[in-house]
């Protein structure tokens, strides 16, 4: 490289004392370094395993199987007039792409602290990389759901279009909250351990085995304070064209999620600059 | 006009630290937390009646401030790890920093590649940096050599296209060519290291830095690695910044060196002038008695430590030669019989820090199972055989699996010039030992 061609403004590196730049920008930069993470990751993930990606679609689908025989056909729950499985399933697939991103990401920091400590990227590139690489599994589960909605019979409305929306709802929250794990567990291993209790109630308090309209009229905002909760509403009456939309429970929903983006990505970029020195 | 690349202003670093606390200053710490604390609770019931709570947080502010100001470590959670560093590094400069364990070295190369922030100060980069801290970083087990090369060069910062264009010259560049599809859990430390450092080798970079990464790999694989570096400084224009315990590599590639000292620097200049200070200050620490040296490393309840060394012919008042017998006498003081010790020693050639052999006091067995609190250790060798120069010696105590004491440079001696073969003398430069050796002839 000639001296033209060398920057004549310096990269600066210093104590960052109150700026909190977000330096989203930097992600861009790094889009290459993304790719192969997240190549990586699904190279390594079905390696040295019998069924391989088939995994991705037994998971949803055993869980599917067991919440139809008991909360379908033994505890009667009420599926909003859709044939119980696939009322299930179509819950079940954005709630796999959420947990799977709450473990994988909120773990993603400390297992490649060998990177972290070594190698200089935004560290952000971590949480945000396991979850572009969950949503690989959430696509091919998708195909599954399809060939459900065939066998069934049912034909989306034009709600249909509303889909990508409702998945990059789902694609924000799990970010935000994988923002706050990750950067957390780097300090307190506490949260490994939480992680798998949480995400137990999480699934109960997320309309997955039951409907929304379970829930009291007066109870639906708060009720909507769980992310998940408008995310599944969302996919539900998008595929399913379930009447109508709670607007309650998603605007409560956007909401939090915004709330919970902007919070997550100011405490990540406050922590990140103590990750190497503390992972 | 050459132009700056790397501009170091006031840096500094100041770690927290819990586990990794320094064993010599325990005893301070201990003493210093025992003093705080009660000056604090005096402080705290006499100013109990105006407003205890101000008054106490109040003063452990201006007291961790003050601490910081003069840079003494009165509070023992924290340590500077880099202090006041200044320096610049001009375009195609190849610098090098030396300087003991623990004096700052990976610091102030995590700090410039921006893996750490610095507690205070600042860097200017003028230009691309690439940074090499380890080599095979990222390297992951499942994937293949050749999947390994992209991730790795991706983590170091190559685009997609330059990787695939490089990517022959950096399989042929390594020697693994014939295993760049096997897994790399497959293969072996040596060829992890070739494939990891051919990676980076063919990074481009306008400063690369690099720390410790020839201390790996075989001797033939390194060599190969040092061309290569200083072809990439000479020919390609790059700066480099190379961090070493391996002063024969810095030598030969470094015109200029940092020598950093507890995180200050202590010297810096032209290469031979800085490492000639640095032998210096590693020999000035012949002159503190061993029991107060700072750079000792101990386990927590300093359960031994050595009180005296001397290293002396054992056969004779003459001074040591090769075909002397070495004694090495190490003086120990415990709090209670030890028992299972076994005394590790490093012989190391002094000017390059090369190890030229190491006792084990476990394999001869001549250490009693129980010791006394209090004795000394004497280790006697064959005739040594070392060439003429000068030596350092570490020693490591070891009670059962864990080591509980290491010092290095703990002594030093000089090995005189002796005319062994009978042909005159013979220097270190070609060799560590000398060998008794006989040459024969037959018609055939």
């Amino acid at each position: 490289m000639t001296t033209s061609e060398i920057k004549q403004i310096p990269l600066v590196v210093r104590k960052n004392e109150t700026k909190l730049a977000l330096k989203l920008k930097e992600l861009l930069e790094y889009h290459e370094l993304i790719y192969f993470l997240v190549w990586r990751d699904l190279k390594v993930r079905y390696k040295q395993t019998a069924l391989g990606v088939t995994w991705a679609v037994l998971q949803p689908f055993l869980t599917m199987v067991v919440f139809t025989i008991f909360f379908g056909n033994l505890a009667k729950v009420p599926s909003d007039g859709v044939p119980y499985p696939i009322f299930s399933f179509a819950a079940l697939l954005p709630w796999q792409l959420f947990a799977n991103a709450l473990s994988n990401s909120s773990n993603s920091l400390v297992s490649n602290s060998a990177l972290i400590t070594k190698v200089y990227f935004p560290r952000i590139i971590m949480p945000f990389s396991s979850i572009i690489s969950g949503l690989v599994d959430f696509l091919v589960a998708f195909l599954v759901l399809i060939g459900m909605m065939v066998y069934y019979g049912i034909t989306p409305t034009s709600a249909v279009y509303t889909l990508p929306f409702f998945l990059l709802l789902a694609l924000l929250t799990s970010f935000a909250v994988s923002l706050w794990l990750s950067a957390l567990n780097v300090k307190y291993r506490d949260v490994k351990y939480t992680i798998p209790f949480l995400t137990q109630f999480w699934l109960f308090i997320t309309p997955i085995a039951y409907p929304t309209s379970l829930v009291p009229e007066k109870w639906r905002v708060v009720y909507g304070l769980n992310p998940m909760a408008g995310v599944v509403e969302g996919f539900r009456w998008a595929l399913l064209g379930q009447s109508t939309l709670n607007w309650y429970v998603m605007t409560a929903s956007v909401t939090i999620v915004i709330v919970l983006l902007v919070g997550g990505l100011i405490y990540f970029r406050y922590m990140e600059k103590t990750f190497a020195d503390i992972v | 006009m050459s132009k700056k690349s790397i501009e170091v202003i006031n840096l500094g670093k100041e770690y927290r630290i819990g586990e990794r606390i320094q064993y010599n200053t325990l005893r301070e710490s201990i003493t210093n937390t025992v003093k705080n604390t009660y000056k604090k609770l005096v402080s705290d019931l006499r100013s109990k009646t105006i407003n205890p709570k101000d008054v106490s947080t109040n003063m452990d502010l201006l007291k961790r401030k003050s601490d910081h100001s003069n840079g003494n470590h009165s509070d023992p959670n924290y340590i500077w790890s880099l202090r006041n560093v200044s320096f610049d590094v001009e375009q195609g400069e190849i610098v090098g920093i030396i300087g003991r364990n623990g004096a700052g070295k990976s610091t102030i190369l995590k700090i410039i590649s921006g893996i750490t922030e610095p507690t205070e100060g600042r860097v200017n980069i003028y230009g691309r940096i690439g940074s090499l801290l380890e080599v095979g970083t990222g390297f992951h087990p499942e994937l293949t050599g050749r999947e390994n090369i992209l991730l790795n060069g991706a983590i170091l910062g190559m685009k997609r296209q330059e990787i695939d264009r490089k990517f022959d010259e950096i399989v042929d560049f390594s020697g693994v060519e014939k295993f760049i599809d096997t897994p790399v859990k497959f293969y072996s430390s040596g060829m992890r290291v070739r494939l990891g450092f051919s990676v980076a080798a063919h990074l481009e970079p306008d400063i690369l830095l690099l720390d410790e990464v020839l201390a790996v790999g075989d001797a033939t694989f390194q060599k190969k690695c040092l061309g290569k570096l200083d072809n990439v400084a000479t020919s390609e224009g790059r700066t480099v910044l190379f961090v070493s315990h391996d002063l024969t590599a810095i030598r030969s590639l470094c015109q200029k060196a940092i020598l950093l000292e507890n995180g200050r620097i202590a010297d810096e200049g032209p290469t031979e002038e800085v490492l000639d200070n640095y032998h210096k200050s590693i020999e000035s620490v012949n002159e503190i008695p061993i029991e107060e040296r700072k750079d000792i490393i101990m386990s927590y309840d300093r359960s031994v430590i050595a009180t005296s060394i001397k290293i002396e012919n054992a056969s004779s008042s003459d001074p040591i030669r090769p075909t002397s017998q070495l004694s090495i006498k190490i003086g120990y003081r415990s709090r209670e019989p030890i028992s299972n010790l076994i005394v590790h020693i490093t012989i190391r050639d002094f000017k390059s820090g090369q190890p030229v052999t190491f006792l084990d006091s476990d394999n001869s067995g001549g250490i009693p199972k129980i010791l006394p609190p209090e004795g000394t250790i004497t280790c006697v060798t064959n005739k040594s055989y070392i060439t003429p120069g000068r030596c350092a010696l570490d020693i490591r105590f070891i009670i059962g699996t864990l080591s509980v004491y290491y010092l290095q440079n703990a002594g030093f001696f000089e090995v005189e010039e002796e005319t062994v073969y009978g042909t005159g003398t013979i220097s270190r430069r070609y060799g560590m030992f000398l060998l008794e050796h006989k040459w024969s002839f037959e018609e055939n």
